[in-house]
C-alpha cells in the first residue's frame, strides 16, 4: 500500500535522523578502533584511560574539539576558508543517502528498505532505490575534492598547498581507476542501482559459496577497487596530502578545533562510505544466513552488513600498521600505469566473458 | 508543469552571460569559464529538446560536448600554464607577442 | 509516480544558476568564479534531472563538476593570483560585448516569442528506468564513428597537454 505524503516525510526524516547518528557514532569509534589496533600492532596498549578499554575516549576527543579555540589565522581568505570544512564533512555525509544497508522492512504498518533514498515498489513488493545510485554515489565522491582543495589553498600557507595540490591530482587520477573497476560490475548487473546489485548477489552456489561478485570473477577488481578506495580517501599508504613527515598537517595544517574536526569525521565518514559501496558492490552487501523470530529476521541482514564494514575498517587499519607511505611519483606510476590498465584489462575480459555467455 | 520555452530561456541566458564574459574580462582563466558556461547554455537546449521530442539523441549529443569540453580544458589549461610559465601574466591583453 | 513541485524546482534551480552565472563572469578572484561556475553546474545537473535525463546529470556532476572543474582549480592555485588580482577585470571591448549581447538576446527573444506557438508546452513524462540503456545502445550503434573519433580526440587533447604543459627536459 502506498503511504501518504505525510508518513513519508515523516519516515524519511526518521532514516536520516538514525543514519546520521549511525554514522557519526561509527566515525568516533572507528578513531578508536584505530587507535586499539595500531597501538596493538605496535606493542603498546592504545587509550586506556577514560572508560573500560577507553571506549569513552571518543566521548572524550569530542569534548575536547568543542572546547578548543577556534583559530582564525589572519591572513586567509575568510570565506573560503569556513566555507571549506563544511563543503567536506556535506560531502562525506550525503552519499551515506544512497546505500541500501538492509532488505525491505515492516513496522508499525508501515513497509521500507532500510536505505535513506529507498522506496518500496508498489508492484512487487520489494525495496527500489534510484536507477542511477552509484553514479550519484561517484558524483558526491569526486565533489568531496573541492572542500581539500579550497582547504589548501584558502589557508594561505605553503604546506597547506601543496596537500591541496596533491589531494586534488592524486583523487582525480584513483578516480579513474576506481571507476572503471566497477564496470566489471555493472556489466554483470546491468544496473546502477545499489538495491538491485545486492538482489543479484544473493543465494549460493552449491549450497556454500555465496554469490557475491567477487566470486564472479571480479576479485582484480575488488583489489583495484580496494586501492583506489584507499587512495581516495588519503589513507596510508597513499596519506600524501596529509604527510607530516614533510607537510606538517597537509591541507588542514591552519585549522583548529571543530573545523579540524570536520576534516576529521569527513575522512572517516568517507572511509565508511568507501567500505559500505565495496561491500554492496563486491560482497553481497546484506546477504548473510537468516533465521530466528521476525525482529531478529529484520536485523540480521543490518547485522551482517556491519559486520562487513568493520572488516573494511580493520583492514585500513592493518594497512595503516604495516605499510610505509609512497613516494608522490610512485603513487602516480602506480595509479597510472598499473590499476589503470589493470582496471581496463578487467573490463576487457568481464565483457568477453558476458558476451560469450549470451 | 514547466513550458519548455522557459528552458530555452534559461539557456539562452546562460548562453549570452557566456558571450558577455568572454569579451569583457581580461583573465584568461575566467575567459575560458566563460566559454564553460556558453556550452552549458547549448547543453540544456538539448536536453530540453529531446525531451520535449521523446528521443534521446540530444542526450548523446550532451555526452559528445562534454567530450569536447574536456579535450579543450586540457589542452587550454597546459597552454594557460605555458603562458604564464614564459609571461608571467593571466591577462590576455597583455599577451600580444608572437615571440619572446 | 507524478513528480510534485516541479515549478518550484525548477525556479530554484534556475535562479541559483542564473545569478552563478552573473558571478562568475563578474567577480575578480577567479577562484571565487570557478566556485560559481560549480554551483551553475551543479543545478544544471538538477534540471537535467528534472528533463528525465539522469544519466546525463550523473555524467554533468562526475565530468564536469568532479573533473573539469577540479582542473581549473588546480590551475588556479598552480599560478599566482596576486598579481593577477592587481590588473584591471574588465576590458576595453565592452561596447562590443554589450551590442553582441544586445543583439543575442534580442535574437533569443524573438525566437522565443515566435517559438511559444510551435513548441510544445508542456514537457510530458517520460521513461527514465531505461534511459542509461538506451543512451549506451545509441552510442555504441548509431553514433559508432562519433564515438570513436571523440576518445580519437581525446588521446589527442592528452598528447597536446602534456607536450605543452610539461617543462623542457
Amino acid at each position: 500500500m502506498p503511504m501518504n505524503a505525510g508518513t513519508f516525510i515523516l519516515v524519511a526524516v526518521v532514516k536520516i535522523v538514525i543514519a546520521v547518528f549511525v554514522l557519526l557514532t561509527a566515525c568516533a569509534y572507528t578513531v578508536w578502533l584505530e587507535r586499539k589496533v595500531v597501538g596493538h600492532i605496535q606493542n603498546r596498549w592504545g587509550p586506556t584511560r577514560v572508560g573500560p578499554f577507553g571506549l569513552l575516549q571518543p566521548l572524550a576527543d569530542g569534548l575536547k574539539f568543542i572546547l578548543k579555540e577556534d583559530l582564525t589565522p589572519p591572513y586567509v581568505n575568510r570565506t573560503i576558508y569556513i566555507l571549506a570544512p563544511m563543503l567536506a564533512l556535506t560531502m562525506a555525509l550525503t552519499s551515506i543517502a544512497l546505500i541500501p544497508v538492509g532488505p525491505v522492512i515492516h513496522a508499525f504498518g508501515i513497509s521500507t528498505p532500510i536505505q535513506i533514498t529507498g522506496v518500496v515498489n508498489s508492484a512487487t513488493g520489494r525495496g527500489a532505490d534510484i536507477n542511477i545510485g552509484l553514479l550519484i554515489i561517484l558524483g558526491i565522491t569526486s565533489l568531496g575534492v573541492y572542500g581539500i582543495a579550497l582547504a589548501g589553498w584558502s589557508s594561505n600557507s605553503k604546506y597547506s598547498l601543496l596537500g591541496a595540490l596533491r589531494a586534488s591530482a592524486q583523487m582525480v587520477s584513483y578516480e579513474i581507476a576506481l571507476g572503471l573497476s566497477l564496470v566489471g560490475v555493472l556489466i554483470l548487473s546491468g544496473t546502477f542501482s545499489l538495491h538491485a546489485i545486492v538482489e543479484m548477489q544473493q543465494g549460493t552456489w552449491f549450497g556454500f559459496i555465496p554469490k557475491w561478485n567477487i566470486f564472479r570473477g571480479q576479485i582484480f577488481a575488488f583489489f583495484i577497487y580496494l586501492m583506489a578506495a584507499f587512495a581516495e580517501t588519503n589513507r596510508v599508504p597513499f596519506d600524501l596530502p596529509e604527510a607530516e613527515s614533510e607537510l606538517v598537517a597537509g591541507y588542514h595544517t591552519e585549522y583548529s578545533a571543530m573545523k579540524f574536526a570536520m576534516f576529521f569525521v569527513a575522512e572517516y565518514a568517507n572511509m565508511i562510505t568507501v567500505a559500505c559501496l565495496a561491500s554492496i558492490l563486491f560482497l553481497g552487501g546484506w546477504s548473510g544466513p537468516v533465521f530466528g523470530p521476525a525482529i531478529l529476521q529484520a536485523l540480521l541482514p543490518v547485522f551482517w552488513f556491519a559486520l562487513r564494514i568493520v572488516f573494511f575498517m580493520f583492514v585500513y587499519i592493518w594497512v595503516r600498521g604495516t605499510l610505509p607511505r609512497f613516494r608522490y611519483d610512485q603513487l602516480m606510476g602506480f595509479g597510472w600505469k598499473f590499476l589503470f590498465p589493470l582496471a581496463l584489462a578487467n573490463i576487457l575480459i568481464t565483457a568477453l566473458v558476458v558476451a560469450w555467455r549470451a | 508543469m514547466v513550458p519548455l520555452s522557459w528552458y530555452l530561456l534559461l539557456s539562452a541566458f546562460l548562453f549570452a552571460s557566456g558571450v558577455a564574459g568572454f569579451l569583457i574580462r581580461r583573465n584568461i582563466i575566467t575567459i575560458f569559464m566563460s566559454i564553460e558556461l556558453m556550452l552549458n547554455g547549448v547543453n540544456l537546449a538539448f536536453i530540453a529538446f529531446a525531451t520535449v521530442r521523446h528521443s534521446l539523441n540530444g542526450n548523446v549529443f550532451v555526452f559528445f560536448v562534454m567530450v569536447v569540453a574536456a579535450a579543450e580544458a586540457a589542452v587550454g589549461l597546459a597552454i594557460i600554464i605555458a603562458v604564464y610559465r614564459t609571461r608571467e601574466t593571466l591577462n590576455v591583453d597583455r599577451v600580444n607577442l608572437l615571440k619572446l | 509516480m507524478m513528480p510534485v513541485a516541479t515549478t518550484f524546482f525548477f525556479y530554484f534551480l534556475s535562479i541559483i544558476a542564473v545569478v552563478s552565472a552573473i558571478v562568475v563572469i563578474t567577480r575578480k578572484s577567479p577562484v571565487h568564479s570557478a566556485l560559481a561556475l560549480i554551483t551553475t553546474l551543479l543545478s544544471l545537473a538538477g534540471l537535467y534531472l528534472m528533463l528525465y535525463a539522469p544519466f546525463v546529470a550523473a555524467v554533468q556532476i562526475v565530468l564536469y563538476a568532479g573533473g573539469i572543474m577540479v582542473l581549473f582549480l588546480f590551475v588556479i592555485m598552480l599560478v599566482n593570483l596576486e598579481k593577477a588580482q592587481l590588473e584591471e577585470r574588465f576590458n576595453k571591448q565592452w561596447q562590443v560585448a554589450l551590442i553582441a549581447v544586445l543583439t543575442l538576446g534580442a535574437l533569443l527573444i524573438f525566437i522565443f516569442e515566435k517559438g511559444r506557438s510551435v513548441f510544445p508546452q508542456t514537457v510530458t513524462n517520460f521513461p527514465e528506468n531505461t534511459n542509461t540503456q538506451v543512451i549506451g545502445l545509441l552510442l555504441y550503434r548509431d553514433y559508432l564513428m562519433p564515438f570513436e573519433l571523440a576518445s580519437l580526440l581525446l588521446l589527442v587533447a592528452i598528447v597536446g597537454a602534456v607536450v605543452m604543459a610539461k617543462k623542457r627536459v
